[in-house]
């Protein structure tokens, strides 16, 4: 089975095909919640990467180890113990970002994109294989997390990445940045993501 | 007084699903049916009274007084997984039909993000014994009631003539957003 992919494709799938947010819908909770601003999003965006990359590579090398009862339970404290070091290291060196994100670190735990990966690909293919389906997971992730963050900042603050983009003459959407605006950006994102992949498949 | 405002706090102007984004993976999944969202629902608040009880304890006397706060994480969700197993043992016991109508979800409410949230939430605000139990009794039954107004909403909707791109999540997403904006109007109810 997925012993014939190509390494590259291992990468890229995560990116848009089998993007983890707009097509298999995992990990909603952190890209809804952390989303108010652009750098919050790649914040979180890196953190999870970073988890689901170290976690996947240590699974994949001990996945014969592993029994097959206790599989979840074991990936559970593998994902903690990374996001543990995650957590130390955000409020460590950036403890503004780690002060916005709050508990939501903590809750990489439970994001079901990183344990989905474990079991649906980790558990069965060697580390460099797992590694690159980390990354590129961790990678779509971030980049739905980016353009999320973007749009709501650019509407609901007027700023970009903390910048004045838009000018006085604008009045912020407060709904944006609010709940639900996430929800509502998220709607449309993912009809968007339709669209195009309809249109792709026409072409 | 008090407990009664972590309550209504807990369950309808701080709503778990529609203002802390906890428990999304359920409610877009189990949201579909009624009768489905109900249980699960109850599995849930079920789930989360136990959690906020049992990590308590293990927050309070042990992690604190053996000063290793920073297994938090790893302890808690342990407790939580071997939880949801007992409860999903449980309901099979009780109720096959209901069993085979919470499938796979039954146990993904291990990483329903709800759950530990509520355990971390609980912590950082420093509640007591008592008022952990109401949060998490609270949390469960604002879960319920969000996911109860989704699945209602669904099955009207599937007669609805919705736009095509929008089928399926899109749709789930702009009604999650009109119904988090209708509970806005709750906010500044209490603050706690």
């Amino acid at each position: 089975m997925a012993k014939k992919t190509p390494l590259s494709r291992e990468f890229v799938k995560g990116l848009w095909d089998e993007n983890p947010v707009l097509i298999s819908l995992l990990g909603l909770c952190p890209t809804l919640a952390v989303t108010n601003s652009a750098i919050n999003g790649i914040a979180m965006g890196l953190a999870t990467t970073f988890v689901v990359v170290s976690s996947s590579v240590i699974i994949a090398s001990l996945r014969k180890l592993i029994p097959h009862q206790v599989r979840i339970a074991s990936y559970i404290v593998v994902i903690a113990t990374f996001v543990t070091v995650a957590d130390r290291f955000l409020a460590a060196f950036t403890p503004e970002i780690s002060k916005a994100l709050g508990p939501y670190v903590p809750l990489i735990v439970v994001n079901c994109l990183i344990l989905g990966r474990q079991e649906a690909f980790s558990s069965k293919n060697n580390p460099g294989r797992s590694f690159l389906d980390a990354l590129g997971m961790g990678t779509g992730f971030l980049l739905v997390l980016f353009v999320l963050g973007g749009i709501r900042e650019i509407l609901g603050s007027g700023t970009f990445l903390n910048l004045t983009v838009l000018g006085d003459w604008f009045a912020p959407w407060m709904v944006m940045i609010l709940p639900p605006g996430a929800f509502l950006t998220l709607g449309l994102l993912i009809a968007l993501s339709n669209w195009i992949n309809e249109r792709r498949v026409n072409a | 007084m008090k407990l009664f405002l972590i309550f209504i706090s807990a369950a309808i102007v701080n709503n778990f699903v529609l203002s802390y984004f906890l428990g999304i993976c359920p409610f877009v999944g189990v949201s579909k049916k009624l009768s489905s969202a109900v249980s699960m629902g109850m599995a849930v608040t079920f789930v989360m009274t136990i959690t906020a009880a049992v990590t308590w304890l293990i927050y309070h006397l042990i992690l604190v007084p053996f000063n290793v706060v920073i297994l938090e994480y790893v302890s808690f969700i342990l407790v939580i997984a071997s939880l949801v197993q007992l409860v999903e043992m449980f309901i099979r016991k009780i109720s096959k039909p209901l069993y085979d109508a919470l499938g796979i979800y039954l146990p993904l409410i291990t990483t329903n993000c709800a759950i530990l949230g509520l355990a971390l939430f609980a912590v950082l605000r420093d509640y007591g014994f008592i008022e952990s139990l109401v949060y998490g009794i609270g949390a469960g039954v604002g879960f319920t009631l969000a996911l109860v107004i989704m699945a209602g909403i669904r099955e009207e909707l599937e007669l609805a003539n919705v736009p095509r791109h929008f089928q399926g999540a899109g749709i789930t997403m702009i009604v999650a957003g009109s119904l988090a904006l209708a509970f806005m109007g709750f906010a500044g109810l209490i603050s706690i």
